[in-house]
């Protein structure tokens, strides 16, 4: 559904982004993740053919960026980073000239449909300036659904919620994800994209990595045991590394850390060689870094 | 066409909330009205005033009127004539506060984004921004010219003098370079109000186009040229290119991505 190749921003004299190659599928949810200024923002707006890219190409759902931008345009929607609504303007009014705008069918119906699915209906004669940071979000949202989009770009969509509009906000995602629709989501919330996201960009001007959440944490979050015994040594290591599904061992003054994928299912058989060969175990304990700091780290290493 | 008219009536329906814009497009006409009636109504009053008048003429004007138009009556068509400019400016200022706030309005708020994202077309935004200033100041211009007329027909009994106020010049004038002047003050605005970041600076910029007008308000008060039916009709053909032209200038230099970028 967008496949980017080498794609590039440059801004007078800042790289915003720089050669990204991704491949989104159809009815994926994609998670974009980067710290502030790592050109998310660049990449959305670039994607739903508000600017050009000065370098690489883009396909988004069939049509090219930069050629077909009136097409893009019409079959993607876009929650972009502020809400950007019409204040003085009923929440109904504000979703109408844009259901006109993006030729509808039926524009009363879909203002309608999406002002019940968010909740907004009630509030529907009130001006949007009336409404709370949350409901402004919400009814955004419903902005980019009423031509109802086969992609959907989401810019931070539950920056500044409070947690119960958030989770409403992540629910309502899932249920769009189960519409079949493909959903490209920015976010600095880790939680967010381990819970919505087929798969994960991990991105800093560049590329950094992207896979699946289970492989990422696999991959870098990787699960540690760490042993303390009263006679660490590189031969009780050794014994350690030949047991199946155990990745690596390390030595660290008195102790052993281990990575292993499944600790649970391991962890006896490890004690067991280790106690037959002599170990003295004093404390068993697991090795958690966060998702944050995995992420942080890898960011961090980016510059 | 139907984004156009969404574009247009998303306008209106901001712009009639806002009293101070609303004030400017009912007050200026109304204000523009009373005052040459009043005028009217105090020299046909009192003739010793008009006298007093006819020495302040400028001499070429003195030299046009007719030898059977008296001294007063010659005054009045040359004050009803001096008003007339006030309804070719009309159009001219009217629509600027709508204009003007009209990009950078969205810029502020933040609604260019999401508005730019829809499959709209430059040309049709900017002709809807166009015509939604344009209209209400065409449209409060020939009203306020008609309870003009009305009224002048009422005050005035000279029919020499109501024969000048109804010259083919002046409704000319009023029908055909008022809107073309609208348009063309609106285009103007529209091209401030994409380039610049604040709505004060746009509105200020776009004021500019009113100058020259005024110059040549000034210039027939001085008695430095006349207007006549072939002028205001040369008039027109020039102000209908320069609309042209500044309309494609106002979409060429609406660069969308200069526009959301440039704007922190
Ligand atoms: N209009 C612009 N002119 C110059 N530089 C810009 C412009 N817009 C963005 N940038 C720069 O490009 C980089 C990426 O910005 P972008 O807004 O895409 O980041 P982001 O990932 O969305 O950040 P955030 O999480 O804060 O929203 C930043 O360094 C920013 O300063
Ligand atoms: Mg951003």
């Amino acid at each position: 559904m967008i496949q980017t190749e080498n794609l590039s921003k440059q801004f007078q004299t800042t790289q915003a982004v720089d050669r990204l190659t991704i491949d989104v599928k159809q009815g994926e949810v994609f998670g974009f993740l980067g710290p502030n200024g790592a050109g998310k923002t660049t990449t959305v707006r670039m994607l739903c053919s508000l600017i050009g890219p000065s370098a690489g190409s883009a396909v988004v759902n069939g049509f090219i960026v930069g050629k077909q931008d009136r097409q893009i345009r019409q079959s993607v929607g876009i929650l972009t980073e502020t809400p950007g609504l019409y204040d003085n303007l009923s929440a109904e009014y504000n979703l109408k000239i844009f259901a006109n705008l993006y030729e509808v069918t039926d524009p009363a119906g879909q203002v309608e449909k999406y002002l019940r699915m968010l909740g907004l209906w009630e509030r529907r004669q009130d001006e949007a300036g009336t409404f709370s940071k949350g409901m402004k979000q919400k009814l955004a949202i419903a902005r980019a659904l009423l031509h109802e989009p086969s992609i959907l770009f989401l810019d931070e969509p539950t920056a500044g919620l409070d947690p119960e509009s958030a989770r409403l906000v992540r629910d309502f995602i899932g249920e769009l994800s189960s519409e079949g629709r493909t959903i490209f989501l920015c976010t600095h919330n880790l939680d967010e994209a381990d819970r919505l996201c087929d798969r994960i960009a991990v991105f800093k001007t560049r590329l950094l990595v992207m896979d699946t959440p289970d492989r990422l944490r696999a991959q870098v979050f990787g699960r540690r045991v760490v042993m303390h015994l009263a006679n660490a040594s590189e031969l009780l290591a050794a014994q350690v590394r030949v047991i199946p599904n155990v990745k690596e061992v390390q030595v660290i003054d008195n102790k052993l850390v281990i990575n292993v994928d499944d600790p649970e299912h391991n962890n006896p058989e490890i004690i067991r060689t280790l106690v037959n060969a002599g170990a003295e175990i004093q404390f068993v304990g697991e090795l958690r870094r966060s998702l944050e700091d995995v992420y942080l780290q890898l960011v961090r290493n980016a510059d | 066409m139907k984004k156009v008219s969404t574009i247009i009536k998303k306008e209106w329906m901001q712009v009639f909330k806002n009293r101070l814009v609303l004030f400017s497009v009912l007050f200026l006409p109304l204000f523009f009205t009373a005052l040459p009636l009043i005028m009217l109504g105090v020299m046909g009053g009192s003739s010793s005033s008009v006298e007093g008048l006819t020495g302040e003429m400028p001499s070429e004007f003195t030299q046009l009127c007719p030898a059977e138009m008296t001294a007063g009556e010659c005054a009045q068509v040359f004050v009803v004539t001096q008003f007339m400019m006030l309804f070719m400016l009309m159009p001219l200022i009217i629509p600027v506060n709508i204009a003007a706030y009209s990009i950078v309005g969205e810029k502020t708020t933040r609604s260019l984004e999401p508005l730019l994202a829809t499959p709209i077309t430059t040309a049709e935004l900017l002709l809807g921004k166009n015509m939604a200033a344009a209209i209400p100041a065409i449209l409060a211009t020939w009203l306020s010219f008609g309870i003009y007329a009305v009224g002048a027909a009422l005050i005035v009994s000279s029919t020499t003098v109501l024969k000048a106020l109804f010259d083919p010049m002046w409704l000319l004038a009023v029908i055909l370079v008022g809107p073309l002047m609208a348009v063309l003050s609106v285009n103007f605005s529209l091209i401030v109000s994409s380039r610049v970041n604040d709505p004060r600076v746009a509105e200020q910029l776009s004021a500019v186009v009113i100058v020259p007008v005024l110059l040549v308000f000034f210039a027939q008060i001085s008695g430095l040229f006349l207007l006549n039916q072939q002028l205001i009709l040369l008039m027109a053909l020039g102000l209908l290119v320069v609309d042209i032209l500044v309309l494609y200038l106002a979409v060429r230099l609406f660069q969308r991505e200069a526009i959301l970028t440039r704007w922190k």
